[in-house]
């Protein structure tokens, strides 16, 4: 009994320091994320490989839904992966908007969504998605080598992925999806 | 000279901190025995000096005295005068200000009237509360100066932000900052209880009131955010998990847990070591949400006061003062010595597995929180939203819902499941009628469905407390946990039901045109254009007709402010009893159409109903605690005097 009280004592005593070392680690995280300079030019495994096979259902009824058919178009688009939920998502509408009155094709794949919020997310952020697919259990999300909300694809006219940009589409991202668009067109 | 005087002032109480700390140290250490009699009186004249410095900027912003640059950049001659006011706090110089304020008064107030502990470690906590203050202190004049001058004065300020000039929100920081400042002290307590090692019923007895004050006014801070967020934004929903939101929730979590461990430290002197760790915890929280608040290091909705500069500081206080806490809280936890046992079943075990599972819960939202900081220190930039915080957050409250209808029927020390399921089959009858209501209805989803079901439950069990028992004799504080739990239950109700059932419409009309949503019929009648002091704005005049009731007009608005230049939407509640109708009117579409939208929530308003009554329940404890403590006080006082006169 008393051997096994010291055990516990040992282990007690660990457990008391096991606070500050997950608040070291909580440190040295924010203080990583403050300092460190942003980068998101990430090579993607997913690219150069073509679109898994999938067909998704329509997430709203103002919109078809999205098969990997529709990218065997001959020209390359945008394929945003978003959600109503996520607020980055609301922050890059805007830029997808000013990309699609350019004339870029961009469809969506609304990750864990419900209509209601959709239409919701879409009248308030206006909505330049020529298809939205509803993925409900994020397979065509996992099979297509995305992890987040937001994620946007460049795919080419052959439905193979060419770029993948991760987090929100900035305005100064812009003119790096400008010109994978157009290696993607070539 | 005025603002020079709010700039001394804050020198001095400043200075008078440094003095409190190192005469509260020196004291405790055994050297110089002489300091010890000075911290009591240095820490009250301290916060004499901070009111006095927080007042003056009070004035400065009623004169808008565009002289001083802080109230330049943040207010306008213009802003109806209770604006000018809050508009004191509305920014971060004045924000902080108000923080040590708050601070030096609490300390003030300790310093005043806590007699029960003992001096040692009453000393360590006036020098552990100097402590915190003096990092602030040093923000504030080493870069955060609120009573910097402009020269050449400005001819006209710069306005606030429209969003935040609403009468919720310029009580809404400040309800917040007393929270975190309560908690800030239960902190110096739990400093001064870990250097002196005597933590016992005398130390949580100290730090209840405070954690309760504390807690009190952090519910009350999160229900009117969650309402200034459901008519402020025009979104209609009333959570969002977004950021800023998790970093008023958590320091509750941990405040919760606190108040329920140090209620069973209290009266049974059990849980030494969990109750001191959860006093750094808690506000070891508040300095984290205000970090990632103030940082701007993640993205929200609520993007102000946002300065990564400013963020680095609040890290640097972070990593001093809850670093500093949980070393020693690692150097003595080992050597405070074991609080009481009790058994597996009893009312010590309801609330420990209540603290287990209030942690978890906290666990899961700081980590939900940070998460999106963890991938993108690996470069990728993702939002944790509802279909994490939901379901995950469900696994861990529901359960503490049940340990919640059973905890407070059961004794302390040691107790039988079986004394207590007689009463306990009402909430299991109460929660049976709900399931089969809800599925005659049906349309709820699984969340809601389990949610409302249980919420009928702990309304039946949260009362039961008071039964067999003389109502007129039962304590305050017992009817205020009473009241707490109900209040849980009505807000999970209202949650609930206004997830399951609410309706959505989204129209473009002409003026004359009707719509339905739910039972509502509204009709647009006009749309015409009105001016604010410092907007205009076109204002829709609806009618609004519950079934075949009478016609309501109701008159959303699209607000444009002028300084700074920003369009807001005002959105119109019409408030009934079992639910709120909810208008916003949108742009101009094509032909003279009108973008409405619209919608019916059902029993949404027992949400923040819920939400007051938890915050009641905490002030009758409050009141019946502290009116006990002052009873105890004065018998002690008469006992001392009638020894005396024996003698």
């Amino acid at each position: 009994m008393s051997g096994d009280a010291a055990t516990r004592q040992k282990r007690s005593r660990w457990a008391l320091w096991l606070p500050l070392g997950l608040f070291a680690a909580f440190l040295l995280l924010v203080f990583y994320g403050l300092v460190r300079p942003a980068n998101r030019d990430i090579e993607s495994a997913m690219v150069g490989k073509p679109l898994p096979e999938f067909a998704l259902p329509q997430a709203v009824p103002e919109r078809e839904g999205l098969s990997k058919a529709d990218f065997a178009t001959g020209e390359p688009s945008l394929l945003n992966i978003f959600a109503s939920w996520c607020i980055p998502c609301a922050i890059e509408a805007p830029q997808l908007e000013q990309l699609r009155q350019e004339g870029v094709t961009v469809n969506g794949i609304a990750i864990r969504d419900r209509t209601e919020d959709l239409n919701g997310f879409l009248e308030r952020n206006g909505n330049p998605f020529e298809r939205i697919g509803a993925d409900n259990v994020s397979a065509v999300q996992l099979g297509i080598g995305s992890s987040g909300v937001p994620e946007t694809f460049v795919i080419d006219g052959q439905g193979v992925i060419r770029y993948q940009h991760i987090g929100m589409v900035r305005d100064a991202d812009l003119p790096l999806i400008r010109s994978k668009l157009m290696e993607a067109g070539q | 000279m005025i603002a020079e005087l709010g700039l001394a002032a804050l020198w001095l109480a400043a200075a008078l901190a440094v003095l409190q700390l190192v005469a509260g140290a020196t004291a405790v250490a055994g050297k110089g025995k002489g300091l010890s009699g000075v911290v009591r009186p240095v820490a009250v004249v301290q916060g004499l000096f901070i009111l006095l410095s927080f007042l003056v900027l009070i004035v400065l912003f009623a004169r808008t005295d565009l002289s001083v640059k802080l109230v330049a950049l943040s207010s306008h001659s213009a802003k109806p005068f209770i604006f000018k006011i809050a508009g004191a706090w509305g920014n971060h110089e004045g924000s902080m200000l108000l923080w040590v304020m708050v601070m030096g008064l609490a300390g003030a107030f300790v310093a005043l009237f806590e007699r029960r502990l003992p001096e040692r470690t009453m000393l360590a906590t006036l020098a552990g509360q100097a402590f915190v203050s003096l990092g602030f202190y040093a923000f504030l004049l080493a870069s955060s100066n609120p009573f910097e001058r402009l020269n050449p004065a400005a001819v006209e300020g710069n306005g606030l932000n429209p969003l935040l000039q609403d009468i919720g929100l310029a009580f809404h920081p400040p309800t917040l900052y007393l929270g975190y400042v309560g908690l800030s002290v239960a902190f110096s307590f739990a400093i001064g209880a870990l250097v002196t090692r005597e933590v016992g019923p005398a130390f949580a007895k100290a730090m209840r009131p405070w954690v309760l004050g504390a807690w009190i006014f952090l519910t009350i801070g999160i229900t009117a955010g969650s309402y200034w967020a459901y008519y402020e934004l025009g979104w209609g929903g009333w959570w969002f998990w977004d950021p800023v939101e998790n970093a008023s929730l958590m320091p509750w979590l941990a405040a919760t847990a606190l108040l329920h461990s140090a209620s069973v430290l209290a009266s049974r002197d059990a849980l030494r070591t969990w109750t001191v760790m959860l006093g750094v915890v808690a506000f070891s929280m508040s300095m984290v949400g205000t970090f990632l608040v103030r940082s701007g290091i993640l993205t929200s909705v609520h993007a102000f006061a946002v300065d990564p500069e400013r963020g680095t500081f609040i890290l640097v206080l972070l990593a001093i003062y809850i670093g500093g806490a949980l070393t020693l809280f690692g150097l003595r936890a080992t050597t405070v010595a074991e609080g009481k046992q009790f058994n597996t079943v009893s009312r010590e075990s309801a609330l420990v597995i209540n603290n287990v599972l209030l942690s978890a819960i906290l666990a899961i939202v700081l980590f939900g929180t940070l998460y999106p900081l963890v991938t993108e220190a690996f470069d990728t930039k993702v939002s944790v939203g509802p279909p994490y915080f939901n379901p995950v957050g469900a696994i861990f409250f529901f359960p503490m819902l049940l340990v919640l209808m059973v905890g407070p029927l059961l004794r302390w020390r040691t107790d039988s499941l079986g004394r207590v399921s007689k009463p306990l089959i009402f909430a299991g009858l109460a929660v049976l009628a709900a399931m089969i209501a809800l599925l005659i209805k049906g349309g709820a989803g699984l969340l809601p469905f389990i949610g409302m079901a249980l919420a009928a439950g702990l309304a039946i069990a949260s009362v039961l407390p008071l039964r067999g028992r003389n109502l007129r004799r039962t304590p305050l504080a017992t009817w205020g946990m009473v009241v707490a739990h109900l209040g849980v239950a009505v807000t999970l109700f209202g949650m609930g039901c206004e997830t399951a059932y609410k309706v959505e419409k989204l129209e473009a009309v002409k003026v004359g045109e009707s719509t339905q949503v739910g039972p509502w019929q509204v009709t647009l009648k006009a749309v015409s254009p009105v001016a604010g002091p410092n907007w205009t704005a076109l204002e829709a005049a609806m009618g609004a007709r519950y079934g075949d009731g009478p016609e309501y007009t109701i008159t959303p608005q699209s607000r444009n402010f002028w300084t700074p230049p920003q369009q807001t939407a005002e959105s119109a509640l019409l408030t009934r009893w079992n639910g709120q109708l909810y208008a916003v009117i949108g742009g101009e579409a094509d032909g003279g159409r009108w973008q409405l939208r619209l919608w019916w929530k059902p029993f949404v308003t027992l949400i923040w109903l819920g939400g007051l009554l938890i915050a009641l329940g905490g002030t009758l404890a409050l009141v019946g605690r502290v009116a006990s403590d002052i009873r105890r006080g004065i018998a002690r006082v008469k006992i001392a005097e009638r020894k005396e006169g024996m003698a």
